[in-house]
Parts: structure tokens; C-alpha cells; sequence
């Protein structure tokens, strides 16, 4: 059997799947039932700098072919993520983790990070400059160039270890964005995050979730994100991290073929719990069917 | 939690929008009254989350409503049919503080999950009111599966059209009770809060992504801090509710 390894940015990977942020938790929950050392890694619920209750009820809708959420970044705040989320990870999880991190300002992202980077149990850091459902933060940052370049170029300056930038699929031109970042010295690139978009209800004549616009994900997406992974991918050096509506073996592969080195699994988790262990375990069977020995060999591999 | 494939034994309408539907499988993780479980609909993204009615070590019982897709699909199954289902999500009601008379008010298709619970109580040898709670006589399904347990059942509808003229809260008022465990739309819960006498237990609903936990879709905000409705409820004790305007 040939090989599932990757190298992310300078850290061995036993395989290319990785649960996304907002989808996995801080992975405990998973690890009931079964061993999440089984996976490369996975991006932890994303952390601000404080704690976040976000946003109002009902922050779900269903699609055809996917989902909204507009959960708005709850999470425990970077200072409980280190003292409570991490220690409870540690037990289940013997592998470098991606953390996830938001902001609402420069000064927050690199607060934040500063503090995850010197984590032991922390691998990557993963900069979400590109959350639909938060005002005034997120992905404002993650829509101009110039404010991609300014967050990546303050995370960078406290940090020590690979920094990724998660990047929003809402912009006219994803190249200037990527080759921004890639400027202010990013380690690699990740994407694409969720499509803003909503549902009416038809009786209530009232968008379905209460902070009325979302992020689309599931497999309607995917076409989307393989098209704007190809693009970032042939624009720059550094690494890309492909996600994007993935829920199959074949689709990792789709997406590594486009050009990404590591592949994050986010909507069929929320459906399928074990859908990151089924996919890792069919790799095999799909790679031996379309004739490929080892795994990281057919990065970009599109003609 | 565990991921199931359960197959449907009987399908039947109770009234015009409410269905029964049987189901046998592994329930070895229901562990609880007040649980509900997690089923994937082929065509649907999203599992749709239904309350568990009643259940033994090899069937399920799910009463619900047809509100949606996912529900009419599902009103259409045939006996037969297979469904990869989650079971053992929630935490369901705590029976330890029940007292000697625990009262039990369910409204509308908040009236499922009341019945394994009033087995159990029952069961347990306590004197088990049970206050149905419906918009009209059409809508009342269960009254007598209810009586069957040896519960005292008062039935009331809005219009008046059988038993009691008025909302559950007017049935709550005459009867003496030791606790009480409801479920219901969120208005009758709030009058339930604000009616009842004593400590007690209600199920909440909302709009979930996972039913695990994962995802933060159906958080709340509770004096006891932020819950996920899926994992640390549906159940919530009276004293840790906060309504929000």
C-alpha cells in the first residue's frame, strides 16, 4: 500500500484530513466514539479574544445540498481555551492541533495567536479572516488585500510557528487576497470558507435564521471551492489547505489534484459524526482505483 | 450516542398532521426519558431531530408532526424501510425529584416525550397527573394511551370543542403536585414557569445543525450559562431558565 502522509507547512501528516473548524469542537466529543488519532489533525472551534456567546436563534437552515449557520464565533475565549479546552483535548489527542483563530481587530488577532503559539499542543495556527457572521471583524478583513497583508503581517511578528490564513470565498479577485498574505509572510493558505447565504420562510415571510444572512456550506459548494483552490494554488508557493463542501474520499483527491496539500472536512460532520474515519479509511480503496501510489504526489497534479 | 440503522415496523396517522411510527433497532443508547434521536432522510442535508416517545431493548416509538419536508417525507414511509438514525442525544428528565405527585403537562407535539416518562414515573408507584394540552378536539391524540398507565388525564382545547375550555395552565391551577415535567411550544412553557407552584423540569426545542454538540447551532443562555439544547438540555430545570425578551 502506498502512502497517506503530507508535510503541512513543515509537520508530518499521516493523512490529509482534517476536520474544520466550527465542526469538530474541541475534538473531546469525537473522541467518544472513536480514536481521533486516526486523523491528521483537526481545526479547533474558532477563539477570539474574548468569550462569545454570538448570535441569536435559529442559526441553521437546511439547503439543497448543504446548510446555513450563523452561529457567530461562540466560543470560550482564549483565555479558557488554554486552560480548560486544551488540557481536555490533551488525553484523546497525541498529535500537533491546528488552532483556529477570529478577531475584531489586528491587535486581536495577534493577542490571540501569541497566546495559542505557545501552546505545545498547538501545531498550526489557522487565521480566520473570513467569518460571514460577525459585524465588524471576520471577514473584513479577509475582502481587501491591504487588511489581509496588515493581519498576517502582526500574527506573523508574535508567533513562531506555521501561520495559515483562512480566506472568505466572497471577494472579486481570491489571487490578490492569497498573494497578499503570502507577502506578509503567511506560511500557507486555506479556504474557502462558508458563501454568505439565506433562506426565507415562506409562512413567516422572515429570513429562516434569526441574524438573517449565513454561510453556505455542504457539497453544493464544492465546485466552488476546487475552483478557487486551483486558482490560489497556481498564484502562490506556500502551501494550501482545500475545504470546501468535502465529504468523500474521491473529493479529497478532487481537491488535492486542484492543487491543495491537506484537505478539511467541515458540514458532513454535523451530518455523519465518523465521516473523517470513513473517508481516511476509503483513501486506500480510491486511491489504488485511480492508480495513485502516494498521496502527496498528486498535489496540483491537474493538467 | 450511537449511529443506527433502524428499520420502520408501522407508520400511522393519529390526526390529520401527527404520525406514529414504530421503529426496531439497537436502543441500547436511549438511556433516558426526554432523549430524542437524529434521522437522516434521503434527499435532506440535515438529520432531523425528533423527540423519543417511547421506547424498550428493541423498538423505538416516534410521534411527530408534519411540519416541513423532512416530516412529510417521513409520513410517507413505508413498513419496511430503513433509516440510519443517532440515538441517545440529550440529556432527558431527571425522574429523582419528582416527589410523591409529579404533574405532567404536555401541549400540542410536546405531548410525545411525556409518555415513556409517565411509564417510568408510574412505574416508580407515583400518583401521575398528566395535563394534553390542544388547539381543538381534531388535534387530541394519546389521551388514551396515557390512561392506560393509570394516569389521571385532564384534557384541555383552546376552542373549548373537549374538555377543558382554556390552556393547560387552567388545569394546572386546580390540581395539587409535588413537581412538574413539561414540554410544549415556548409560549405554554413560559406560562408554566410563571403558573406552577413548584420546582420542575421542561423540553425545549430549536433549529440544530448536528444534535451532538459539535456545531453551536442551538445554543442558549441560561443563569447557569450558555447550553447547547442538544447536548446539555432539551431539559432544563425551572430555576436555571432565562427568557429572553
Amino acid at each position: 500500500m502506498g502512502s497517506l502522509n503530507v508535510n503541512l507547512c513543515g509537520i508530518e501528516l499521516s493523512n490529509p484530513v482534517i476536520p474544520a473548524s466550527g465542526t469538530f469542537g474541541f475534538g473531546y466529543e469525537f473522541a467518544e466514539l472513536y480514536d481521533i488519532n486516526e486523523l491528521g489533525t483537526f481545526s479547533f472551534k474558532g477563539t477570539t479574544r474574548d468569550p462569545r456567546f454570538g448570535n441569536p436563534t435559529p442559526r441553521i437552515a437546511e439547503c439543497y445540498s448543504g446548510m446555513i449557520n450563523a452561529v457567530g464565533l461562540q466560543n470560550p475565549g482564549v483565555e479558557k481555551v488554554i486552560s480548560e479546552e486544551l488540557p481536555r483535548l490533551k488525553p484523546c489527542f497525541n498529535k500537533p492541533v491546528m488552532a483556529n483563530v477570529s478577531g475584531f481587530s489586528v491587535e486581536d488577532y495577534a493577542y490571540t495567536c501569541e497566546k495559542l503559539d505557545k501552546e505545545e499542543q498547538v501545531g498550526w495556527l489557522e487565521v480566520n479572516i473570513s467569518c460571514p457572521n460577525v459585524h465588524g471583524g471576520g471577514m473584513s478583513f479577509g475582502t481587501q488585500p491591504s487588511a489581509a497583508f496588515e493581519v498576517t503581517k502582526a500574527v506573523k511578528a508574535v508567533t513562531t510557528k506555521p501561520v495559515i490564513i483562512k480566506l472568505s470565498p466572497n471577494v472579486t479577485d481570491i489571487v490578490s487576497i492569497a498573494k497578499a498574505c503570502e507577502e506578509a509572510g503567511a506560511d500557507g493558505i486555506s479556504l474557502i470558507n462558508t458563501l454568505l447565504g439565506m433562506r426565507i420562510d415562506l409562512r413567516t415571510r422572515k429570513p429562516v435564521i434569526a441574524n438573517k444572512m449565513g454561510g453556505f456550506s455542504g457539497p453544493a459548494i464544492f465546485p466552488v471551492a476546487v475552483r478557487m483552490v486551483y486558482q490560489v494554488a497556481n498564484a502562490v508557493k506556500i502551501p494550501v489547505v482545500g475545504m470546501g463542501g468535502v465529504s468523500t474520499a474521491e473529493d479529497v483527491i478532487e481537491m488535492m489534484l486542484a492543487g491543495a496539500t491537506a484537505v478539511e472536512v467541515g458540514a458532513a460532520n454535523l451530518v455523519n459524526p465518523y465521516a473523517c474515519r470513513d473517508i481516511i479509511r476509503d483513501l486506500p480503496r480510491v486511491m489504488e482505483k485511480y492508480g495513485i501510489e502516494n498521496l502527496s504526489d498528486i498535489i496540483g497534479g491537474v493538467k | 450516542m450511537k449511529q443506527n440503522v433502524f428499520e420502520i415496523l408501522s407508520n400511522t396517522a393519529l390526526t390529520d398532521s401527527v404520525y406514529k411510527m414504530i421503529l426496531t433497532g439497537d436502543t441500547s443508547d436511549i438511556t433516558n426519558c426526554g432523549q430524542f434521536v437524529n434521522i437522516q432522510l434521503e434527499g435532506m442535508f440535515l438529520r432531523r431531530p425528533i423527540s423519543v416517545c417511547d421506547y424498550d431493548e428493541k423498538t423505538l416509538t416516534l410521534v411527530y408532526k408534519v411540519v416541513g419536508k423532512g416530516t412529510e417525507a417521513m409520513s410517507k414511509m413505508e413498513s419496511g424501510t430503513k433509516l440510519d438514525i443517532l440515538t441517545g442525544l440529550g440529556n432527558g428528565y431527571d425522574l429523582s425529584s419528582a416527589g410523591d405527585k409529579p404533574v405532567l403537562l404536555g401541549g400540542g407535539v410536546g405531548v410525545p416525550p411525556m409518555y415513556n416518562l409517565a411509564k417510568k414515573l408510574s412505574a416508580m408507584g407515583k400518583e401521575v397527573n398528566v395535563i394534553l394540552g390542544f388547539n381543538t378536539a381534531a388535534e387530541i391524540f394519546y389521551e388514551e394511551e396515557f390512561k392506560a398507565l393509570g394516569c389521571s388525564v385532564t384534557v384541555t382545547t383552546v376552542d373549548g370543542s373537549y374538555g377543558l375550555k382554556g390552556f393547560v395552565t387552567n388545569a394546572l391551577e386546580k390540581l395539587d403536585y409535588t413537581y412538574f415535567y413539561t414540554c410544549g411550544p415556548e409560549p405554554m412553557l413560559k406560562a408554566v414557569h410563571k403558573a406552577s407552584k413548584t420546582s420542575g423540569q421542561m423540553s425545549f426545542e430549536e433549529r440544530m445543525g448536528c444534535g451532538f454538540g459539535a456545531c453551536m447551532g442551538c445554543s442558549c443562555k441560561t443563569l447557569t450559562g450558555y447550553k447547547r439544547i442538544c447536548k446539555e438540555g432539551p431539559v432544563m430545570k425551572k430555576e436555571e431558565i432565562l427568557w429572553e425578551a
